[in-house]
């Protein structure tokens, strides 16, 4: 049958650079180089490409490049080549469009249109380089009430907390859905910055257990991977309602990404698909969700925060309230910009809103209940660098989960093509040969970098609004202002425009 | 043996002295149950518990070896993602029985609610099986991964079926076995009917029998050629419906 799909990239060559040394041929696991040995010439079948560069960046005399495929259909802002080349490849398939990664659609980024604040003249800044600067972070519940004793000894058994020593930690992301070695850096990072990794909802391997203080363990309604070894080794527990990038939709790794090492991981049989069932079939209520809370408190003794994750939807401010009241310590909210591993494209690409939109009204909803203070309040969905984290905590985040962020640290290179299991990074795939290309002893360090690079950066930020303390911006909304933003979302947002005085 | 009366007492206290209970003995009796929730909760091998009354919701939770024995009814999520053990129920029980559980058994002497045995898994050495005397209500074996269940149909009226509708949706491993079957479009979409063999016949024969001494009963009538046995079509059921964008 004819296919109807062009090539999404030209592979451009410079035959005067090429030496024929095969390297792109080795590297791509899509297969897209090969050697024509006939004609003495390396050549490309395009159509294979999916454009990560990791041809382009291990070629040794630089002679390739990729670039946008340059066939244009006639100009049409309605069907575009992106809407015409999805119904080819669904007439052809009759298959639902799978794709990866967060949401790339040029919906609004709200981080970008609001400004921090700085002081002038009337409240000195600081400088964090010479002065101190507080940025730990805990999280968990707090109680009503603080009681002490005659001797005025504190009598309040505290709840639970995680310490952290930036307002930043690794969100979930499975063993399956990314390789051992991308979990062995993320674990190894967490633990020198003393910060946590998410395990995601695949199990924990055993070689991993050691970073268990550094760890977040997941429960998501397939429960794969729990018994009670498991949650015990954890720090905290996560409870996985929904992911930002497919509210509603549950997870399902196909039996191929299923092998020896996944399987024991997961604890399920090899081959067999590992199928996540869109909701827990034991929770249909805030009163249910109590239930499971609990169970996770009553079989590890009550000495681990319980985190319940759900997806920004249009009523999450009602939900995290619920959430709140159901005994969570930390309520974490994934905005429809969040990763994936596979989603399909309708869903990521239309369901859920911006995580800044959803924080905000959470936040204000919390408040007006007067229960903001007893519960961490987490966000995620594409935290891209560390003055989004900056504005999150001025709109009243605790803490951020980065999870896109830390692959491109590793080097992801964006490519959306994690679900077809071929990712020549080594890090979306089960893959030996590409799993080893993913050096775990060099990317903990490229990940100890990025975060240790932010934290310096939040604290430089604060220093100039004159803050000494993160917990002092923490929902602090006078130090934002809105650009570009209408009423409703001045609203929403609660904040001022730029140019207006308190 | 040590007993514990559970009357007025909430579950977190119950609990907690059980936990202190099975340091001195793995023996323990608990009476005036009614609706403590996650007895037995992670407990391991070689304690045994005896439950009179009515236990809550998630009794067994993640349990690891122990062995229950229920004199009375249990309620909601009994067995959920248990690892190990053996529960035996001299009674009914509630809705998703046996959720994500990978290990153990579980032996209700009368009737489940819905989606019992969902998301029921199995791995290596670790099979777990629920048998049932009564009937199942609707989604029994819902996304079942592994494992077995068995459903003897007893004492049923002529207008009461053996499980609800949708027996089996999303199945992609394990077994279901009824007594008598049930019809083809109670039967999701994903599993069908499967020739019963021998070794399908040796384990319902040690199952029977194990139900019949668990409870007491004469089941001389139950002839195991008369189980029907249902399996997943595909371990793989949903590898065809993408297509990569």
């Amino acid at each position: 049958m004819l296919n109807f799909n062009m090539p999404r990239y030209e592979i451009i060559r410079n035959e005067k650079k090429c030496i024929n040394c095969k390297v792109c041929a080795k590297q791509c696991a899509n297969e897209v180089h090969s050697y024509d040995e006939a004609d003495n010439i390396m050549r490309a079948d395009e159509a294979l490409c999916v454009n990560c560069h990791r041809c382009v960046l291990l070629c040794p005399t630089k002679a390739l490049t990729v670039k946008k495929y340059p066939l244009e259909f006639k100009e049409n802002a309605n069907w575009t080549a992106e809407a015409m080349n999805e119904i080819y490849k669904q007439a052809e398939t009759g298959g639902v469009l799978l794709t990866s990664m967060g949401n790339p659609k040029p919906f609004p980024i709200y981080w970008d249109k609001m400004l921090l604040n700085a002081s002038q003249v009337t409240n000195p800044s600081i400088d964090p380089l010479r002065e101190p600067m507080e940025i730990k972070t805990f999280i968990g519940r707090n109680p009503d009430k603080l009681e002490f004793d005659g001797k005025g000894k504190l009598i309040t058994k505290m709840p639970p907390k995680l310490e952290l020593n930036a307002p930043i930690m690794f969100s979930a992301m499975s063993y399956g859905s990314i390789s051992k070695n991308a979990h062995e850096s993320l674990a190894r990072a967490a633990a020198e910055l003393g910060i946590y990794y998410n395990t995601g909802e695949g199990g924990l391997n055993k070689e991993f257990y050691k970073y268990g203080k550094n760890t977040i363990v997941q429960v998501a309604s397939g429960r794969f991977g729990i018994d009670k070894k498991y949650l015990n080794t954890g720090a905290a527990i996560e409870i996985k309602i929904g992911q930002g990038a497919k509210p509603g939709i549950g997870g399902h790794l196909p039996g191929a990404k299923v092998d020896e090492d996944v399987s024991a991981t997961r604890m399920i049989p090899e081959g067999s698909d590992a199928i996540s069932p869109a909701p827990h079939h034991d929770i249909y209520s805030i009163e249910d969700l109590r239930q499971l809370i609990y169970s996770l408190k009553e079989v590890t003794g009550y000495k681990k925060p319980v985190f319940v994750k759900i997806a920004a939807v249009h009523n999450a401010a009602a939900i995290a309230s619920g959430i709140a009241r159901a005994g969570a310590d930390a309520i974490v909210i994934d905005g429809f910009r969040g990763g994936t591993g596979a989603a399909p494209a309708r869903v990521r690409d239309n369901v859920g809103i911006p995580i800044e939109l959803a924080l905000a009204a959470i936040d204000q909803r919390l408040r007006e209940e007067g229960i903001r203070n007893s519960v961490s309040l987490i966000i995620a969905g594409s935290i891209r660098n560390s003055a989004d984290i900056v504005k999150a905590v001025a709109l009243g985040a605790d803490a951020v989960y980065i999870a896109s962020a830390a692959l491109i640290a590793m080097g992801c290179h964006m490519c959306h093509s994690c679900m077809g299991g071929k990712c020549n990074w080594g890090i979306a795939t089960q893959k030996a040969n590409l799993v080893k290309r993913l050096n775990p002893d060099i990317m903990y360090k490229r990940l100890v970098n990025l975060v240790s690079a932010w934290n310096h950066e939040i604290q430089e930020i604060l220093g100039g609004m004159g803050i000494n303390a993160i917990d002092s911006l923490r929902g602090n909304r006078f130090m934002l202002r809105g650009i570009g933003l209408n009423d409703k979302e001045l609203e929403i947002l609660g904040i001022k425009y730029a140019g207006e005085a308190i | 043996m040590i007993t514990i009366n559970a009357k007025n007492i909430h579950y977190r206290a119950l609990n907690d002295s059980i936990d202190k209970a099975v340091r001195t003995s793995k023996n323990i009796k608990l009476t005036d149950v009614c609706g403590q929730r996650y007895i037995g909760r992670g407990l391991d091998e070689n304690i045994k518990i005896k439950i009179y009354g009515t236990p809550g919701n998630d009794t067994a939770a993640y349990m690891d070896g122990a062995e229950l024995e229920i004199f009375g009814s249990a309620q909601d999520a009994l067995a959920n993602t248990m690892n190990r053990g053996k529960i035996i129920v001299h009674g009914h029980c509630g809705d998703t029985a046996g959720y994500a559980m990978r290990g153990g058994e579980i032996y209700v002497e009368g009737s489940v609610g819905y989606r019992v045995g969902i998301h029921m898994k199995e791995y290596r050495d670790l099979k777990p099986v629920i048998v049932v005397g009564g009937a199942a209500g609707d989604f029994l074996g819902e996304y079942m991964a592994g494992g077995a269940i068995i459903l003897l149909g007893l004492g049923l009226s002529k207008n009461e079926r053996i499980t609800g509708r949708f027996c089996a949706t999303g199945m992609h491993g394990g077994a279901i076995y009824l007594y008598g079957g049930t019809d083809a479009f109670n039967l999701g979409k994903e599993a069908a009917e499967v020739k019963l063999t021998n070794s399908d016949k040796e384990f319902l024969k040690k199952h029977v029998k194990a139900y019949a001494k668990h409870f007491n009963k004469n089941l001389s009538a139950v002839k195991v050629n008369n189980f029907k046995k249902y399996a997943a079509l595909n371990k793989n059921p949903y590898e065809n419906m993408y297509c990569k964008n």
